[in-house]
């Protein structure tokens, strides 16, 4: 493989993106567990979807040569979703996880008509809903590397005050947070980070990078900046370990970092148990 | 009450409601620098409201409230007020955040954004998580301590940024009963021993009033308030009475005729 990451450039994109996002979705993933939001991340990856069908669509309809990059649109259509979710969490008071559903909804639905304008599937359409190594391009990758910087800034940047907000969101208003501010700021990271990963894993499992690391970390992790840390090595590891394995045994690489992730899981639910037992 | 303390919540004239109907009305309440305020009240009385129209998370609807002289709109030195509110009521004992990390979070406001912590910091959170007993505790995840341990820890992080007041909002739900005594005496001691000005509120008169510098009742209106010296010591009686205890009446120097049937 390393051969062919010296050789082949979208082998290049595809590893350091996948580096990249290893990192980046679980360490917001973090936040986004522990605030309880895990579903906004599924709610988000759909309206991203959204973003990129209408994109396809314009391109095929209006200006077939423009090379238009689907992923910019996506991360629009995100941003908006996540802007969207917050007027409807604030409509429903008592029922804030509604947003969600909604949310979800809608952005299959639009995905749906756009698909269909655009005259149905095609492969392109199919790398973004599943993910894809060949088609990461090096523009995708330079994007990707922003948006991650930006994010990890920010939130070493924003972390005294990011904590308190998901650990007791009162406290942090009575203690003259500007918690609205953090908070919009947070879910716009959300949304680009959910529309930068979805590259590699695709938009179906994108919200499996940010939540199933975290869900590991949390079961063996003593504190809050060790599950940060746990969350960022189990995502790297499921992501550099599936694309490898996915290169070698010819799987779909974004179902193999997933499941991955997914031994990785069960495996410190298992560790958790027996170190319980040997007490 | 010395006349000569500082005042530092004047609570004057305020009315809340919620919808149509009045939950607080016609509220004054001055709690001076040192007291140990005790402002007793059923479920539903408003005591929670209050507690909230002070801190700033709910807005002022009628009359006004000043913090340490500034009026509660303007105030912005929010870390001399620390607050603790009922333990079940924000947090989630899943929480993957050890005691320090949680006592650590009560310096967020203090340090200002974009700021971190530096080693004088970490001093000041090791002798918060001392001061409430919990030393050995430091490195333990939040969710395996008890609940009266839980509610250290709040009060910890509360006191960790050198607040002047100390607002708690039934401190000792889910404590249970045997370590509601010994956290009490702890927050004696923060009284006494660090001068920190405390505002509680229960409905839990039983064990705070031998505590307490002062009790103030809640019920919609704030009784025994502004009242005749005859009058105060009725009440006395009967609360003492009620609760079994020596109890200290709340005495302001407002002119007002108050609910409560004290007529001046």
């Amino acid at each position: 493989m390393i051969e062919g990451i010296l050789q082949y450039e979208f082998l290049q994109n595809a590893f350091f993106t996948g580096m990249i996002i290893g990192i980046v979705a679980p360490l917001i993933g973090v936040f986004i567990v522990v605030r309880r939001l895990s579903l906004i991340a599924d709610a988000l990856s759909h309206v991203t979807l959204a973003g990129i069908a209408f994109s396809l669509f314009l391109e095929k309809k209006f200006m077939p040569t423009s090379g238009l990059n689907p992923m910019y649109m996506g991360m629009a259509f995100s941003v908006a979703g996540s802007l969207f979710i917050e007027k409807l969490r604030s409509v429903y008071k008592h029922y804030q996880e509604l947003a969600i559903p909604i949310i979800l909804s809608s952005g299959i639905g639009i995905g749906v008509i756009f698909i269909s304008l655009a005259d149905g599937f095609n492969t392109d359409l199919f790398s973004y809903l599943f993910g894809s190594v060949s088609a990461v391009s090096r523009l995708d990758l330079w994007t990707i590397l922003a948006i991650s910087i930006i994010v990890i800034v920010l939130i070493v940047l924003l972390y005294k005050e990011l904590f308190l907000l998901s650990f007791d969101e009162e406290h942090a208003k009575a203690s003259g947070i500007a918690t609205k501010s953090i908070h919009f700021i947070f879910i716009v990271m959300v949304a680009l980070v959910i529309a930068g990963s979805m590259r590699i894993v695709g938009i179906l499992l994108v919200s499996s990078l940010m939540t199933l690391p975290v869900a590991a970390s949390i079961r063996i992790a003593k504190g809050f900046k060790q599950t940060i840390l746990y969350s960022v090595l189990f995502g790297e590891a499921s992501v550099l370990g599936g694309l490898i394995l996915s290169y070698y045994m010819d799987l779909a690489p974004g179902g193999t970092i997933v499941m991955l992730a997914v031994v990785i899981l069960a495996g410190t639910i298992l560790f958790k148990k027996l170190s319980m037992r040997s007490y | 009450m010395k006349e000569t303390k500082k005042p530092i919540i004047e609570i004057d004239h305020i009315t809340y409601r919620y919808e149509k109907e009045n939950v607080l009305e016609d509220i004054h309440l001055t709690v001076h620098e040192g007291d140990f305020v005790g402002i007793v009240g059923p479920n539903g009385s408003g005591k929670s409201t209050l507690m909230k129209l002070i801190l700033g998370l709910l807005k002022i609807q009628k009359g006004s409230i000043r913090l340490f002289g500034e009026e509660a709109g303007k105030f912005k030195k929010w870390h001399k007020i620390g607050f603790v509110s009922q333990k079940a009521n924000s947090f989630n004992t899943g929480f993957p955040a050890t005691v320090y990390e949680v006592v650590a979070s009560g310096l967020t406001k203090k340090l200002g954004l974009f700021k971190f912590m530096k080693k004088e910091h970490q001093e000041k959170v090791l002798q918060a998580i001392d001061s409430v007993g919990l030393l050995s505790f430091r490195n333990r995840n939040i969710g395996e301590l008890s609940g009266g341990q839980q509610q250290r820890v709040f009060i910890a992080r509360a006191i960790v940024s050198d607040p002047k007041l100390l607002i708690l909002d039934e401190p000792t739900v889910g404590v249970d009963a045997q370590n509601v005594q010994s956290f009490y005496d702890m927050l004696n001691d923060l009284n006494k021993k660090w001068g920190i000005t405390l505002l509680l509120v229960t409905h839990d008169i039983g064990t705070i009033s031998d505590k307490v510098t002062h009790v103030a009742c809640l019920n919609k209106h704030l009784h025994f308030h502004g009242v005749t010296s005859e009058f105060e010591q009725l009440k006395m009686n009967e609360m003492s009475e009620f609760y079994g205890h020596d109890i200290h009446i709340l005495q302001h120097n407002h002119d007002h005729v108050h609910h409560g049937g004290a007529v001046q």
